[in-house]
């Protein structure tokens, strides 16, 4: 597929340029200025085509199911996006007084409320613009926090199965990271933990459930634990889907903990974002949460600075206010009784599809599931492997699930329907996954070479690595 | 309402399937003691129409009004086709591109984002996006730290505050120490020898703060001299359109904001942050990587390249712990600029005039600018009583820029105000007549 540069040839901008007659301005000295400028010359039409053609080359939700697990692929209602599209809300400068923004600042203090009713925790700071950059904050705040009480603690723990952001934030807030390891049923290794957990350590970070889709039966002891010695317990909320009006983080003794609205908040993934990763905490850590805090007072609300134990701006502005104001709209829409259901449904969608995989599909670790289970290549005929079956599931209309994590189950396959996915859906997606596993057993040079139909074979990673070519070059 | 659907008999059917008897049997694993009784604390769910009222009745109380603020966030025109195009389900519904044979179409926009970046900035190598200028920038100075192993930055007072305070707190969570270097009638002179001395690097902002244009090439100088790297921070990338790309005057990294292309400016988020380099540090970068490649059938293709730089391979050792970034704004981004291609030097030169227009007839009526640099859309006028006429002015409609006096007491009654295309001839009078009017 060519890029748009090699569409260039109109010989002028396709911009809808005004003509409007201005005076000459202050001169700007020659030696600050380009010589002009080389992007692209293309008419709107040949554009339009363009961006068309690359869309029908993508896959989306609105195409076909995600498997994805820890993505929490569900639909992205269009309502959210037609409301995210008011000028109102779109066009306001985020400099722009208290006194004109008071609709967007009581949609920020309004989410944070509507997640603190969710998860137990006291208040939400919606600056993080993504999951990560929540957990990055997160561990500031466990920072800022031993920072205050005089102690140094240098330690985060996490378990072995831990998504790679949370080893990486802990890093990038100059902390060592040690793994803990999970026992063969999938739960944190107790005796281990115990063994571990000093004055040395800050904080664990826990997935709940885990990233094996199962909840963690030791999670209110290892919260115990951790503040017996004075350590914090943050959870990785990127599942939260599986606990939606089932049971609070909070209740289960986590400290702070990230939402993803891109994940559980229906907001759509944009093929790599925006998304949107609040920071939630409980009374003890509220001091600490970046600013601004969004405060409600008699003449409305305001945007707070005066926070002296915070650890400051993580944003330019207020993070990603548009995805935010989606998730708003969801969760109004919603209510206490759709948030319930998306849960159970969730849940109970996982677990039904389980049951149509397991006869032909290895389950390294055999237990209930929540929103998410993970199964493997293990005793694949053919010399299929995970990779393999990713690619050959793309030629049935699904993308992939996730593949190759968490790492303590070699090749992995991580897969999550989601609760706004159909019965007829699963079953003909377990359909799929089976007609592959007859495909291995007789024609596995099918799946090896996969995928067959999409609008590009398989790709060769491997060059694009030794050999990186970044940009367009004429 | 609810997104999900199944009769009662389809439950009983999946029940029996997996063999339990109730949903609630699922959950058995979380203990009792810890499981919700009753229904959540949140509003009566509410219909698609009431929802709707609702939100239009909360954007009503904001006031976008015309708009002169700029400050690290730019209303301009957005071309019709961006949002067209752009809010094709197919790229927004869609997944990060990991599956790069389901993903051409993504992989594709992002590559030509990199690519406008790269001519733009004038530098090697641009990522995927970043969360925001701020973010970026405390990126680019954590990967400077990483590669000289030096651990102080040495930042120009003329930088964006905002990002000063993010910077900050980046800084703080890895121990880097921020030396300022100091500017002077709203530029930034020859940074004083000591705060350069051992720095990693030189952050300097240009057009800076207060919309003053920087000596690029003097300061990256002055940083190569002192053996730092030169960052570069632009927010508002359409002064690129007239400006020498950064890195044709020195710049080692050049970083900022690129919501001002094709992103509205939504109250601050989404934003775009943009992060281009000299090859060198190809491996070194936080962040998405696209890169060509080729197929099984030899065919053109554009894949993530360069993963094992990410957290979700290298994990504690990753160059940042970024995974989402700002996927669907680069998207809109590098439609903008494909709308606008070379006609963004036409745009830019627009923008300067109109901002000279601007600044010309707030002098003929006594506000005199603050600084006497050359500026690109932004500059800073003395309106005594400015806090009081601003306030009068926002009730007329307008968002009157932004007030310097709120970050900077030596400069109080001072107003950064930008002008764009969004803002023509007539509103700039317009708004001129009406400083007079309220500061008398």
């Amino acid at each position: 597929m060519p890029v748009i540069f090699e569409k260039s040839g109109c010989g002028r901008s396709a911009y809808p340029m005004p003509e409007w007659k201005l005076d000459d301005a202050d001169p700007i000295p020659p030696e600050l200025l380009n010589d002009g400028v080389d992007l692209v010359e293309a008419g709107e039409l040949d554009i339009v085509r363009h961006y068309t053609a690359l869309s029908r080359m993508n896959f989306g939700v609105d195409t076909g199911m995600y498997p994805l697990g820890s993505c929490t692929m569900k639909y992205n209602p269009k309502i959210n996006e037609r409301v995210a599209a008011l000028p109102g809300f779109t066009g306001l400068h985020p400099l722009a007084s208290r006194g004109l923004s008071q609709g967007a600042l009581e949609v920020l203090h309004g989410l944070s409320g509507l997640l603190c009713a969710i998860t137990g925790m006291r208040r939400f700071s919606l600056a993080p613009a993504a999951g990560a950059h929540g957990e990055l904050a997160g561990v500031m705040v466990i920072k800022k926090y031993f920072e205050k009480r005089g102690e140094r603690r240098g330690v985060i723990l996490i378990p072995d199965s831990a998504h790679g952001t949370n080893p990486a934030s802990v890093a990038m807030c100059g902390f060592e990271t040690r793994e803990v390891p999970s026992t063969s049923e999938g739960d944190v290794d107790m005796e281990k933990l115990r063994s571990i957990v000093d004055q040395n350590v800050a904080a664990m970070m826990l997935t709940s459930p885990n990233t094996l889709g199962l909840f963690d039966r030791n999670t209110p002891a290892i919260a115990n634990l951790l503040h017996d010695k004075g350590a914090l317990f943050y959870c990785d909320g990127a599942n939260l889907n599986a606990l939606l009006g089932v049971v609070r983080v909070r209740d289960l003794g986590f400290d702070l903990m990230h939402i993803n609205l891109h994940k559980t908040f229906s907001t759509p993934h944009g093929g790599g974002g925006p998304g949107s990763g609040p920071l939630g905490v409980c009374d003890e850590l509220e001091p600490y949460l970046p600013v601004p805090v969004v405060l409600k007072g008699k003449d409305g609300f305001h945007l707070e600075y005066d926070r002296p134990d915070s650890i400051g701006r993580i944003h330019s502005f207020y993070g990603n206010f548009l995805v935010a104001l989606r998730a708003f709209v969801y969760i109004s829409m919603l209510g206490s009784e759709g948030i319930r259901d998306a849960g159970e449904t969730a849940v109970l969608n996982a677990n039904y599809l389980l049951s149509l995989l397991r006869k032909d599909y290895n389950l390294p670790v055999d237990r209930a599931c929540m929103h998410e289970f993970v199964l493997n290549d293990k005793n694949m005929p053919g010399g299929v492997t995970t990779n393999d079956i990713a690619k050959r599931i793309l030629d049935f209309g699904y993308h992939a699930p996730t593949v190759y994590f968490p790492l303590l189950i070699p090749g992995a396959i991580m897969i999550e329907p989601t609760e706004t996915e159909t019965r007829e859906t699963l079953e003909a997606f377990a359909e799929a996954m089976i007609a592959i596993k007859r495909e291995a057993e007789t024609s596995p040079e099918t799946v090896k070479t996969a995928p067959h139909t999409t609008p590009v074979g398989r790709v060769d990673a491997v060059l694009a690595a030794r050999k990186p070519v970044l940009k367009w070059e004429p | 309402m609810k997104y999900t659907c199944g009769a009662d008999a389809d439950r009983a059917a999946m029940l029996a399937s997996i063999g339990v008897r109730s949903v609630d049997e699922l959950f058995a694993g979380i203990p009792k003691d810890f499981r919700l009784k009753g229904g959540l604390d949140l509003p009566e769910a509410l219909s698609e129409i009431e929802v709707m009222r609702r939100m239009e009745e909360l954007a009503g109380k904001n006031r976008p009004g015309r708009c002169f603020a700029g400050a690290g966030s730019y209303v301009h025109y957005l071309p019709a086709a961006v949002d067209a195009l752009a809010s094709r389900s197919e790229f927004y519904t869609a997944y990060t591109p990991y599956q790069a044979e389901v993903s051409q179409g993504t992989l594709t926009a992002i590559f030509e984002f990199q690519t406008f970046i790269c001519r733009l900035t004038g530098m090697d190598v641009a990522n995927a996006s970043m969360y925001d200028g701020a973010t970026a920038l405390a990126e680019s100075v954590l990967m400077s730290v990483g590669v000289s192993g030096k651990k102080t930055v040495a930042v120009a007072d003329t930088l964006h505050p905002h990002y000063r305070r993010v910077l900050e707190t980046y800084c703080w969570a890895n121990d880097v120490e921020i030396r300022t270097a100091h500017g002077e009638a709203g530029v930034m002179m020859t940074p004083a020898a000591d705060a350069l001395d051992g720095a990693s690097a030189l952050i300097i902002q240009s057009p800076n703060f207060f919309g003053c244009v920087e000596d690029v090439s003097a300061l990256s100088s002055a940083a190569h001299a002192a053996g730092a790297h030169s960052i570069v921070v632009v927010t508002e990338p359409h002064s690129l359109g007239l400006l020498a790309p950064p890195g044709k005057s020195g710049a080692d990294i050049v970083c900022g904001e690129a919501q001002s292309f094709g992103n509205p400016v939504g109250f601050g988020g989404p934003a775009l942050g943009m992060l281009a380099a000299g090859a060198g540090f190809m491996r070194r970068m936080p962040g998405r990587l696209v890169g060509r490649t080729v197929d099984s059938a030899g065919k053109e293709a554009y894949a993530l390249t360069l993963q094992t730089r990410e957290q979700h391979i290298r994990r504690e050792r990753a160059t940042s712990n970024i995974c989402t970034n700002q996927g669907l704004c680069a998207l809109r981004a590098a439609i903008y600029l494909s709308v606008l291609g070379n006609g963004i030097r036409k745009l830019a030169i627009l923008n300067h005039k109109l901002a000279a227009r601007c600044k010309k007839s707030l002098s003929s009526k006594g506000f005199r600018p603050v600084f006497e640099r050359p500026y690109f859309n932004e500059f800073a006028v003395k309106i005594p009583g400015a806090p009081a006429v601003m306030k009068r002015l926002e009730e007329e409609g307008y968002v009157p820029g932004v007030h310097l006096g709120d970050y900077y007491e030596e400069y109080e009654d001072c107003v950064l105000i930008c002008c764009t295309e969004m803002t023509g001839p007539d509103d700039m009078d317009g708004f001129a007549e009406a400083v007079a009017r309220f500061a008398k």
